[in-house]
């Protein structure tokens, strides 16, 4: 029984609590991209930089308040930050969108095209973020480190395994509960969410009705940017901010959206938990958890690792290409256009 | 007109270089560029000619790479006597899994129990895959891994290296369009990009195939070393007869040598790609990508053609890949960045007039030139505006070291601007 503890506990540890936070911040992000092919129908390969930027200016905020002495205890100043950066970012996506994306939105060019001038944002987006704050590591978090760290938990409970709950996972977990939730409320309940929802699913009848698109692209970019400040410093406290990873988050977030069906809001939320579960489980050393679990003589030799940490890429790939053999609308129906 | 004008200015530029800086560098321009040419050439065959969206030219590129070391080097043999036939058995066995599960599909009706078969020989598969492999890949690793610990390559001459490296980058573009096209266009983006990242992982992690990060270094060349140049009496007697310094003559005829090759296979490939795109094959792939419905009420197989055109584009791009890794005479891994390698060749499309040959190849002799020149640029501009600052000052350090992200930025700009003031490119499409 007891050994079964410990082996509950060492999957909590190490798969079940990484993996949702993981999941959350993937789905953040995954919500952010699915958001714009629903409102601008095309898939914007310059959200992991935006994301990157996001961070980048939620730290730049962080350091100026830590200089002024100003701090949340236990909590990371960075969530102080936060809105600050969502506000720089809003600003950065609202004039791209002017300077560059309108342009095309009035010459209603193929999304193809829209594909490759996002890839322009991009580029500028990367340079603008590497010229400010430069491609190196940046470790902003400060604040309680844990939760509850692993020795406290051994003391607390008697068990050999420890249970270590960072501060910035539980955050991470937290935060974004909240602005889910806000979101669902946001697109169901109130009259703009409702303009929204309806330009997604048919322009030409919204148009109709009296929307006005501007208006509705212009909240789409607000939101957006707050989903990819939220979701980049998340990561950037959960794991470190280096401007290269968020561009390489880019294929976890794309197959997060399209496991859930581009456009569907709940399922990027899905389908974000689903890589991060499946990315987590295939590279995770097996042995320890096995070793509890199983009695002496089947207990294994090797590490009961199925595939190394460095092909977590082709995890979020190969779920991608089940899905697009299978079942290419996603799981929950989203837009194929 | 306009075209040779372009040109014209392009080479002058590089020319300028020359005059400038040094003819090395110019040189080098004019090697990496002719690289480039091909590399757009390719990407130019698959979004000019189709409109399919490639982002995964980076990983054909450093397959064709990877083309270069399994040919050029030469076999270890202590490493395939260690546990070669493990690996090439474990190979066998995977391969065999996949293909038991692709028949298995076909053959068994729908249903739970083709799922259930299906998900046991997968999962069975994978454990026998493993069980073979591992023990010889650390039986290859362990040989000499100080400087080996890979099974090296077949020992042929490197050039044959490049047909087979673009032969690898058509086999993956193969898997990847057999999934991705026919569904939208995105996809097809996102499974490249995929692709992408894991031919690198690959590279990065399998020591046993070309050494992973540790890097191969050392291929054979199709030119003759310097060092040898230098030491032999007729290249010094010519050189004393123009009065020229050896030691530089040698390192500019070494380049020479390769830009003479390059530029041969770049006139072969634009020879075949003018003559493709003139063909009725050449009018059916416009006719496609412009109107995809009506070509296939005209009884077009629109999927098997895009199938075609990716195929043919990738080889090109494994092709570049490996006369690249020629070049470079090693095979780095980690030096593959997919802003350097697929957006970057983007840029050069989209600038020089995507869907027109020359237009690519000038985009990719431009956009090269302005990558490497952006840096010095960058930083005498810095220093300029920082001139005024003192020696000493944070700000003029950061401006400085700033300086070298300028390349990122600029192509951006350079990528955005195009595309809204000249969609079409410098030589638009006739």
């Amino acid at each position: 029984m007891i050994d079964f503890l410990n082996g509950l506990v060492a999957l909590l540890n190490f798969v079940v609590i990484p993996a949702t936070a993981y999941g959350a911040q993937l789905a953040l992000g995954a919500l952010g991209v699915t958001l714009i092919y629903g409102i601008l129908r095309f898939s914007n390969f310059a959200h992991g930089d935006t994301m990157a930027f996001g961070a980048m200016s939620t730290i730049l905020v962080t350091w100026l308040l830590q200089g002024w002495g100003v701090s949340l205890g236990p909590l990371p100043t960075a969530l102080l930050a936060l809105p600050f950066g969502i506000a720089i970012t809003a600003l950065l996506v609202l004039g791209t969108d002017k300077l560059v994306y309108r342009f095309y939105r009035r010459q209603r060019v193929a999304p193809v095209i829209l594909v490759i001038v996002s890839m322009g944002v991009m580029f500028v987006t990367n340079g603008l973020v590497r010229f400010i704050i430069g491609p190196d590591d940046r470790n902003f978090a400060d604040g309680a480190r844990f939760l509850i760290s692993a020795r406290d938990f051994r003391e607390i409970t008697g068990l050999d395994e420890g249970l270590a709950f960072r501060t910035s996972q539980a955050m991470t977990i937290v935060t974004a509960v909240i602005v889910v939730a806000a979101l669902f409320w946001f697109l169901n309940r109130t009259r703009t969410g409702k303009s929204m929802r309806a330009f997604s699913d048919n322009e030409d009848l919204a148009l109709l009705s009296g929307i006005n698109p501007e208006r509705v692209v212009t909240i789409t970019w607000v939101i957006v940017a707050a989903l990819a400040a939220v979701a980049g410093v998340l990561y950037g406290l959960d794991k470190s901010f280096k401007p290269f990873t968020y561009f390489q988050l880019l294929l976890p977030i794309f197959a997060a959206a399209i496991v859930g069906g581009l456009g569907s809001p709940i399922g990027a939320i899905a389908g974000g938990f689903v890589v991060a579960f499946s990315e987590v489980t295939v590279t995770y050393a097996w042995k320890k958890v096995l070793e509890y679990w199983l009695p002496g003589p089947l207990e294994p030799d090797g590490l009961v690792q199925l595939l190394s940490t460095d092909y977590k890429f082709a995890v979020s790939f190969a779920i991608l290409v089940i899905v697009l053999l299978f079942r290419p609308t996603g799981l929950f129906k989203g837009k194929s256009v | 007109m306009r075209a040779v004008l372009l040109f014209a200015a392009v080479f002058g530029l590089i020319a300028l270089t020359g005059f400038l800086q040094s003819w090395n560098v110019a040189l080098g321009i004019i090697n990496m560029g002719l690289i480039s040419a091909i590399m757009a050439l390719g990407v130019n065959l698959q979004w000019g000619y189709a409109g399919l969206f490639n982002v995964g030219i980076m990983g054909f590129v450093a397959l064709g790479g990877l083309g270069a070391v399994l040919i050029g080097m030469p076999p270890v043999a202590e490493a395939w006597a260690a546990g070669g036939a493990r690996v090439i058995g474990g190979l066998l066995v995977g391969l065999g899994v996949i293909v038991g599960a692709v028949v298995l599909w076909g053959r068994m009706a729908p249903g739970r129990a083709r799922a259930l078969a299906m998900l046991v020989l997968l999962v069975a598969g994978f454990f026998v895959f493993r069980f073979v492999f591992d023990a010889g890949v650390t039986a290859v690793e362990a040989v000499n891994s100080a400087t080996q610990g890979y099974l090296g390559g077949l020992g042929l001459p490197i050039l044959i290296a490049w047909p087979v490296g673009g032969a690898l980058a058509a086999a993956a573009a193969w898997a990847i369009g057999k999934t991705a096209l026919g569904l939208r266009s995105d996809y097809l983006a996102i499974a490249t990009l995929g692709i992408a990242e894991i031919v690198i992982a690959v590279l990065k992690n399998e020591d046993w195939l070309a050494r992973g990060v540790k890097n191969v270094i050392g291929l054979p060349r199709p030119v003759p070393y310097e060092v040898d140049l230098q030491q032999s009496e007729a290249f010094l007697q010519r050189t004393a007869e123009i009065g020229a310094d050896p030691v530089l003559a040698s390192s500019i005829a070494v380049k020479l040598g390769y830009s003479a090759l390059f530029a041969v296979v770049l006139v072969v490939l634009l020879w075949l790609a003018q003559a493709a795109l003139a063909s009725p094959w050449g009018r059916m792939m416009r006719a496609i990508r412009d109107n995809e419905v009506a070509a296939e009420a005209m009884g077009k197989d629109v999927k098997a053609r895009h199938l075609q055109i990716f195929i043919l584009g990738s080889a090109i791009c494994g092709l570049a890949g490996a006369m690249m890794t020629t070049l470079d005479g090693q095979l780095t891994p980690s030096s593959y960045q997919p802003l350097r390698f697929t957006f970057l060749v983007w840029v050069m499309v989209i600038v020089g007039g995507s869907g027109n040959n020359l237009g690519a190849i000038l985009g990719g002799f431009l956009v090269w030139f302005l990558w490497v020149q952006v840096e010095p640029i960058g930083i005498w501009l810095m220093e300029t505006l920082s001139a005024g600052l003192s020696e000493g000052s944070v700000l003029r350090a950061r401006m400085l070291e700033s300086a070298a992200h300028m390349r990122l930025f600029t192509m951006g700009i350079l990528l955005l601007l195009v595309l809204r003031f000249s969609p079409r490119g410098l030589i638009p499409e006739r």
